[in-house]
């Protein structure tokens, strides 16, 4: 009997593994777990399921015994008045509690241990802590990324290293978001009042399959272009990701511009936008201070915006009229209206601010 | 008093029911509001459903996207599933423990204004400048963010309608504990009775956490305060706590009354007593109490940290017991019966899988770690729909159906009936089903679009196609109503031929003052023990006497309205010259309605014994 139990949960296991495997795409999707974190919820989940559709098993075989065999076949029947049976209510007491605590258990070992994040209080001699630390700071419809350690900063494409652990400090700066890469792991709150502390780890193997790029969510309701506070995730192999930390670290001055036109677009840039938007990675400038994205290697960013994709005429169409492509959003009316000709040049300087050649 | 008896114009029966204080009036009242609200709910819903169909969808802007969200999902709980369980508990209740009209029928009525006043209030902010926007749950800091004065009309408009909500659950519980007919004891009565009392306890603690989370929300919008303004020291997770003390309950409040109603569906239909009804009463009462314990568990990526979590992870999958006890005594009653499969009876026994398909998500949810991945995500959303319309909207369907004759004297249509389940069940499957899946893949809730090449596409296609069948379920319905009123085909006491319970021992509509002489009970199930003995009636308890009355009163209307009318005070105060005055004005009508209330003495009337007895010989001829 008990070896029958087993072996049923493992086969719907398995059945089940494989139909969710099939759900979603490798860079949204939680059922194509890319990391531990992802990967321990995506067990549970599972395991969960298993037991959960065991059950749903059950009742439906009962039920749907009951609904045949006992309908009504003469209008005077009168069926024997049961009251009850102490055997049958103990045993579906007594089953339901055994199940729940076969899933409870590692519920309570998974909550522990997602929480853990010791390691980013221990600092060595420097100040600074041994593992990877971000600070997630969220904002009405965009995400800045500072690296405390790596004392630089970015926006909306996060670039973490594959393999290892990456600690967040998350909080938000106007209202309450919701940090969430569905491929990597759940989601944290980035609330206004608090800062709060978790990590992810993000696996070569999963990277790969997703193109190197995860799509990440606000997953908390914060107003009109909630639905488009997406930003990216850049998975990169360590040696990649230290070569990407020594370029940004190497801007130190806004770069110049070279050709003409995009000088010309720097002109625009320093009289109109530099206000908001820094050109240079250094997180030296206070929070506040910092009310846009940073735009320091814009031009190597997947989108622009966070929802279309990168291209010029992207840029052009943002720039023109951004409350059309995020409803509500802060840049709309900050800054003159551009000509055609101030568009091409503000982009072509855009699209040169790049770090990686 | 011979005169109820006449045939009245539409002024007068307007009227009486703007004074009424017959709990079964006050019945109709809240089923019609709640319909109201339920049908404006609903095409909330479809507008939902429609710019989700497809990608990057401009059917709606995504601000007034916002605003739906919010008014479906605030308008299905507090105006439409809230009111609509209440009307059964008010047409069904007092007659089931075999009582004249509920403890204090006053305050039925001004529950039932305080609720359709501060309904139409919140409604009204459609035309005023906005609805709210920051979600049913309206979260602190978005609240606070908001700049129409929608959330105004949020927080007033809750306020005056969960004051009308909490009257209503002290008179239930009051009329349960106090009015029960000789014999009905605790352990005797009908299992929605059962639930209705443990909804009402539920009610008395769980609604005055929202009031203060509501005030505290009313004085920082309006008034000036800083409980939420975390730049001059207040904190906004404490809104989430007190939104979720209540917020949690909530949902059992709902869901309790519905079990209530499946529970006789299954008894009567099955001809067969509720299997276990002992440990069913248990299971009540410890959901209830449990309901109380979890509220967290809606709050697991707040970063409440691991020990909060696992606790709370816990207590939520205890829940899952003595639910499950439920779902098996319910088969159980079943097992050996005799079913006849009525509409009633169909949506209730359609409401064994959906709700277990529900429960069993909770449970999914309720393992903490997991839940990271499933919060805020679509895989919630299918949830609590799962729970929610498969639990508390098929009851509220069978309940409609089940007690129509009880409350009109009427039955609905069968077939029409049979037409508006199948296509229901279908849509409600075919909406629900796939957004488990797309939360897993990735989609978060309370997104206005989604933009293509995410795989998200296929999925919200199939769930809005879902959605039409609902809607035209609820025509279907609804036609079904209006046919079956205009042809007004007059039933007998027990039209289903299997009542169990005392409502179905007195006529439909049973006469104003319920029961001529209070029913003696001699067991579970008291009616259904007399028709086995062979008796067509029940024993009186008492001789036939003189039964007193409440007269109809016109003053709970005028307190909601003054209310209703200080609400727009209290919201303009900060921009008008005129809002405080208003706000003045609107509390001395309340205020004043309550003084006259108090000093004036309303006595009410007797029948009397001669008028009972004419009675009997022109049954029928009652209004």
């Amino acid at each position: 009997m008990k070896m029958l139990a087993k072996w049923r949960l493992l086969s719907l296991f398995t059945l089940m593994a494989l139909v969710l495997s099939g759900c979603g795409e490798p860079y949204l999707s939680t059922l194509r777990p890319a990391g531990e974190v992802a990967q321990s919820q995506y067990e549970l989940m599972l395991l969960s399921t298993a037991i959960m559709v065991g059950v749903i098993a059950v009742v439906t075989i009962i039920f749907i015994y009951v609904i045949m065999k006992f309908r009504r076949k003469n209008d005077n029947e009168i069926p024997k008045q049961v009251e009850g049976s102490h055997k049958l209510e103990i045993l579906w007491t007594v089953i339901p509690i055994l199940l729940l605590l076969i899933l409870a258990v590692p519920t309570v070992a998974a909550t522990f241990k997602l929480a853990d994040v010791s390691p980013m209080e221990k600092k060595n001699a420097e100040g600074k802590t041994d593992a990877l630390v971000i600070n997630v700071r969220a904002n009405l419809y965009w995400w800045e990324f500072e690296y405390p350690n790596e004392e630089i900063i970015t926006s909306q494409d996060l670039v973490v290293p594959t393999d290892e652990k990456v600690y967040f400090n998350l909080k938000a700066s106007d209202v309450k978001h919701s940090f969430w890469i569905p491929s990597a792991g759940g989601k944290m709150d980035t609330n206004t009042d608090n800062i709060n502390k978790f990590w992810l780890e993000f696996d070569s193997k999963g990277a790969d399959e997703a193109g190197g790029l995860f799509y990440g969510k606000c997953a908390e309701l914060c107003g009109p272009s909630h639905a488009l506070m997406d930003f990216k995730v850049k998975a990169l192999p360590r040696d990649e990701f230290d070569q990407w930390v020594a370029d940004m670290q190497g801007v130190k001055e806004p770069a110049q511009a070279e050709t003409a036109t995009a000088q010309q677009g720097q002109e625009i840039f320093n009289n109109s936008c530099i206000g908001c938007h820094a050109v240079t990675p250094a997180n030296t400038a206070p929070e506040a201070a910092r009310v846009g994205p940073n735009l320091t290697n814009f031009g190597d960013r997947s989108r622009v915006a966070g929802v279309l994709d990168m291209s010029e005429e992207n840029i052009k169409k943002w720039l023109e009229d951004p409350e059309a492509y995020k409803p509500a959003n802060k840049m709309t009316g900050k800054y003159p209206e551009l000509s055609t000709e101030e568009l091409d040049a503000l982009t072509e300087y855009l699209m040169g601010l790049k770090v990686q050649k | 008093m011979s005169t109820y008896a006449q045939k009245k114009g539409f002024g007068a029966t307007l009227w009486d029911y703007l004074t009424t204080v017959d709990h079964k009036k006050i019945a109709i009242l809240y089923l019609i509001a709640g319909g109201f609200f339920f049908i404006l709910g609903g095409l909330e819903a479809l507008f939902i459903r429609i710019q989700l169909a497809v990608p990057n969808n401009d059917f709606v802007s995504a601000g007034f996207y916002n605003e739906i969200l919010t008014m479906h999902g605030t308008t299905m709980i507090f105006l439409a599933a809230m009111p609509l369980v209440f009307a059964f508990m008010n047409a069904v209740m007092p007659l089931q423990i075999g009582a004249r009209d509920v403890a204090f029928p006053f305050l039925n009525s001004l529950g039932f204004w305080l609720f359709f006043f501060g309904g139409v209030f919140l409604n009204l902010s459609w035309f005023l400048g906005g609805a709210p926007d920051a979600g049913w749950t309206s979260y602190a800091s978005l609240a606070m963010a908001s700049e129409t004065h929608g959330i105004d009309f949020y927080a007033l408009g809750l306020q005056i309608s969960g004051a009308g909500t909490l009257i209503g659950g002290i008179n239930f519980l009051v009329t349960i504990i106090n009015m029960r007919a000789p014999g009905m004891t605790y352990m005797r009565m009908p299992m929605f009775t059962w639930a209705t009392f443990v909804t009402s306890a539920l009610i008395l603690f769980a609604f005055p956490p929202l009031t203060v989370g509501l005030f505290l929300m009313i004085f920082d919008r309006m008034f000036g305060s800083n409980f939420f303004d975390v730049a001059n020291g207040g904190n906004t997770i404490i809104w989430e706590h007190l939104f979720w003390i209540f917020g949690h309950p909530e949902v059992y409040i709902l869901i309790l009354p519905a079990f209530g109603i499946f529970s006789e569906i299954f008894a009567i239909f099955s001809r067969k007593r509720l299997f276990g009804y002992s440990s069913m009463v248990f299971a009540t009462v410890l959901i209830g109490f449990l309901g109380f314990m979890v509220w967290a568990h809606h709050m697991f990526t707040t970063g409440l940290g691991p020990i909060a979590n696992a606790i709370f992870a816990v207590a939520t999958m205890a829940i899952a017991v003595p639910t499950g006890i439920k779902i098996f005594n319910w088969m159980f009653t079943m097992w050996g019966g005799s079913i006849k499969f009525t509409t009633p009876m169909l949506w209730a026994v359609a409401f064994i899988p959906s709700f277990v398909a529900g429960g069993v998500t909770g449970v999914m949810l309720a393992s903490a770690a997991a839940d990271y991945q499933y919060h805020d995500s679509y895989f919630v959303v299918a949830h609590f729909h799962y729970v929610i319309v498969g639990g508390v909207v098929f009851a509220l369907f069978a309940g409609a159906h089940l007690y129509w004759p009880k409350m009109f004297g009427t039955m609905l249509n069968e077939t029409l009936g049979k037409v508006t389940f199948w296509l229901f069940l279908f849509g409600f499957h075919l909406t629900f089903f796939i957004q488990h899946f797309l939360g897993l893949m990735g989609m978060p809730r309370r997104i206005f679009t989604f933009l293509p090449g995410q795989g998200l596409a296929t999925g919200n296609l199939i769930s809005s196609i879902g959605a039409i069948f609902m809607a035209i379920a609820t025509i279907v319905l609804l036609i079904n109503v209006i046919m079956t009123q205009v042809k007004n085909e007059k039933v007998g006491n027990d039209p289903w031929g299997d009542g169990r319970t005392l409502e179905w021992a007195i006529s439909s509509p049973p006469p104003f003052y319920n029961f001529k002489q209070l029913p003696l009970v001699r067991g579970l199930d008291a009616y259904w023990l007399e028709k086995m003995e062979g008796k067509k009636e029940m024993t009186p308890a008492e001789p036939l006497g003189d039964i007193h009355m409440p007269n109809n009163s016109f003053v709970p209307f005028v307190i909601s309205l003054g209310l209703f009318i200080a609400a727009f005070g209290a919201m303009y105060r900060a921009d008008t010259s005129w809002g405080l005055l208003v706000l003045i004005l609107g509390m001395a009508v309340t205020l004043g309605a309550m003084f006259v209330r108090s000093i004036k003495d309303d006595h009410g009337f007797h029948i009397h014994k001669e008028d009972l007895m004419d009675d009997d010989n022109d049954k029928g001829a009652k209004a």
